[in-house]
């Protein structure tokens, strides 16, 4: 990077045609010292390179301690849904948690983002100043409550809310045919469910989703809103006609931060979420939101403490853990792409 | 279809602000009608009351008349969103949606008043177009985004856009103080052409402009630097640039301006 720089300075004082005549202009070209500039390159460079490093380092970690486990695994690590790491050989497999992990984000995005776009909607454009504000102010302490009261909120109290149950009851009688909400025996309330987990998720990742839109809907041109208001458009139709064009990238590549933060979150899915027997998930896939389940956070969790002295148990979660660096990693990577084709237009 | 504005002892505040004091004066249809005069003299925010867009600022608010063939756009019950549909306007800055395609662009208000037949809006775009002296340049990319015209291109789309629903009354905010010469022109010539359809009321910091295109000149001015702005003199623009009644006029006109 410091090369251009130098390339570039006997070009920026060549001898100007006032030089021979004005000596003192030529003295005063004298370079600047650039020691701050130097100072300042040479640190932020160190810390961008050592953070790449960083990720690769942690990569490397993961896959080196999944190594053992995984040539030890008898069966197939993708399609495998039970995991049994306590006698080798290995049989463990990731197929249930990518299920859980994958369906409960995905709802959770799917209840999120148009609650989102709605309060964004409300705070930039509807609502009357001195009420966005403390809206505003709301949606973003939601983002300050830990996630551990979540966990606690969303088992103790959520799991027993009417309201919910009555979601759940109404889903399966409408939309029971399909296998994502057939009711599940013995599962006879939302209590312990990946339904449950998906609506406190949802709840989670409102706040992040709100604020990136927030901000992309606060900057949409003055110059297009006034485009539209003087064709006669209503407020609405302001809208749709200048403001949801301008923002969609921006709230595209926000609901893409909520994605990456639903699939990851750890401790509020593990309070809610009910472990579901090996014994059933041997028998058949249960691809029900009405059921209980792990995702690879929770599952990870849970574990963990009884792994810590059998190398291999713990390489087996690590190697689940690796599997939600990727997916996680893709997440990200899709909404960058997005997010820059949205600029390009 | 162009139609007479009246505009009756009307005054003009920014909440507390009072920006413009009890403007009267007439627009007679299809002539062109020019306001000038010195930054901040409320010429552009007169203007915007003729379309009810300068409510928009919150704040904002008008006491007096705006009568268009005498329907007071104050009227009780009038829907500031009916007005603007009815009285079209250009900005400064070309603002086409750079979301959608030129056609798209020209139709967007036609679309806004519930018109979905497929023919018949390319035929609107077409004829929109047209009469923006756009269509040849154009007319092999309409699906192309509005923003890739260049600035002269973008405001011509931006008029054509504006007329294309056939306003009574079409409001030009200095269409062409971000464009060139050229463009500037082409602007100019269609101005001319517009007159014969409709009703034309166009604020321009280059009295040059007001002497070519407009019939009459409304001359706008402070009377000091905090007080309300106030329209001094309208009057035809051959009078106004050759022996203008007021002092404050001439003084302006001929760069004497204090």
């Amino acid at each position: 990077m410091a090369e251009p720089n130098h390339v570039a300075e006997p070009v920026s004082d060549p001898a100007t045609p006032d030089a021979p005549r004005r000596p003192s202009a030529a003295a005063q070209m004298k370079p600047p010292s650039r020691t701050g500039d130097r100072v300042f390159l040479g640190f932020s460079s160190t810390v961008s390179v050592l953070m790449a490093v960083l990720v690769l380092v942690i990569f490397v970690f993961l896959v080196k301690a999944a190594i053992p486990a995984l040539t030890d695994n008898d069966s197939n690590f993708f399609t495998t849904r039970t995991w049994s790491t306590d006698s080798s050989p290995l049989n463990f497999g990731i197929a249930a948690l990518v299920w859980t992990t994958a369906i409960s984000a995905i709802i959770a995005l799917l209840i999120a983002v148009p609650l989102a776009i709605g309060v964004a909607l409300f705070i930039t454009q509807m609502a009357p100043k001195r009420l966005a504000g403390p809206v505003a102010f709301v949606v973003d302490l939601l983002a300050a409550v830990p996630s551990i009261i979540f966990g606690l909120w969303g088992s103790i109290v959520l799991g027993h809310f009417g309201f919910l149950n009555g979601v759940r009851s109404v889903l399966i009688a409408v939309l029971g045919w399909i296998p994502i909400f057939k009711e599940t025996p013995s599962w006879s309330d939302v209590g312990g469910t990946i339904f449950l987990a998906s609506i406190v998720l949802a709840i989670m990742i409102l706040p992040i989703i709100t604020a990136t839109s927030r901000d992309v809907m606060e900057q949409t041109p003055r110059d297009q809103v006034e485009a539209s208001l003087a064709l006669g458009a209503t407020r609405w139709e302001v809208i749709r006609m200048a403001v949801l064009p301008h923002s969609r990238s921006g709230i595209i590549s926000g609901s893409m931060l909520g994605l990456g933060r639903a699939l990851g979150e750890t401790l509020a899915v593990t309070l809610i979420l009910q472990q579901v027997s090996q014994m059933q998930l041997k028998r058949l896939f249960n691809p029900s939101i009405f059921t209980g389940g792990d995702t690879f956070a929770s599952k990870i969790a849970r574990d963990f403490p009884e792994a810590l002295n059998d190398p291999k148990s713990l390489g087996a979660l690590v190697a689940s853990g690796l599997s939600l660096f990727v997916i996680t990693f893709f997440v990200n990577a899709a909404a960058r792409t997005i997010a820059e084709r949205g600029v390009k237009r | 279809m162009a139609k007479r504005i009246e505009v009756k002892d009307l005054n003009i505040y920014y909440g507390g602000f009072h920006a413009v004091e009890s403007v009267e004066l007439t627009v007679e249809p299809r002539t062109v009608t020019a306001f000038i005069g010195p930054s901040g003299c409320g010429k552009s925010t007169v203007l915007r009351t003729l379309n009810r867009m300068h409510e928009v600022i919150p704040g904002a608010y008008c006491t007096g008349q705006v009568l268009l063939d005498g329907a007071d756009l104050y009227g009780k019950g009038v829907d500031p969103v009916a007005v603007r549909r009815n009285v079209g306007m250009v900005f400064q800055r070309a603002n086409p949606f750079p979301a959608m395609s030129i056609r798209d662009n020209v139709v967007a208000g036609l679309r806004l008043n519930g018109v979905k037949n497929h023919k018949a809006l390319d035929e609107v775009a077409e004829k929109a177009l047209r009469g923006a002296n756009l269509w040849d340049e154009v007319k092999d990319r309409l699906d192309r985004s509005g923003a890739s015209l260049s600035g002269g291109q973008q405001q011509r789309l931006c008029i054509a856009r504006a007329t294309a629903v056939e306003p009574e009354v079409l409001l030009m905010d200095e269409p062409c103080s971000a464009l060139d010469p050229i463009s500037t022109l082409a602007i100019e010539d269609l101005i001319n052409e517009l007159k014969e359809k409709f009703t034309v009321v166009i604020v321009t910091h280059n009295m040059q402009q007001a002497a070519r295109v407009s019939d009459r000149t409304a001359f706008f001015n402070l009377k000091a630097q905090g007080e309300p702005g106030r329209l001094v003199e309208i009057n035809a623009t051959d009078k106004i640039f050759s022996n203008p009644t007021e002092k404050a006029t001439e003084d302006y006109i001929s760069g004497r301006f204090g």
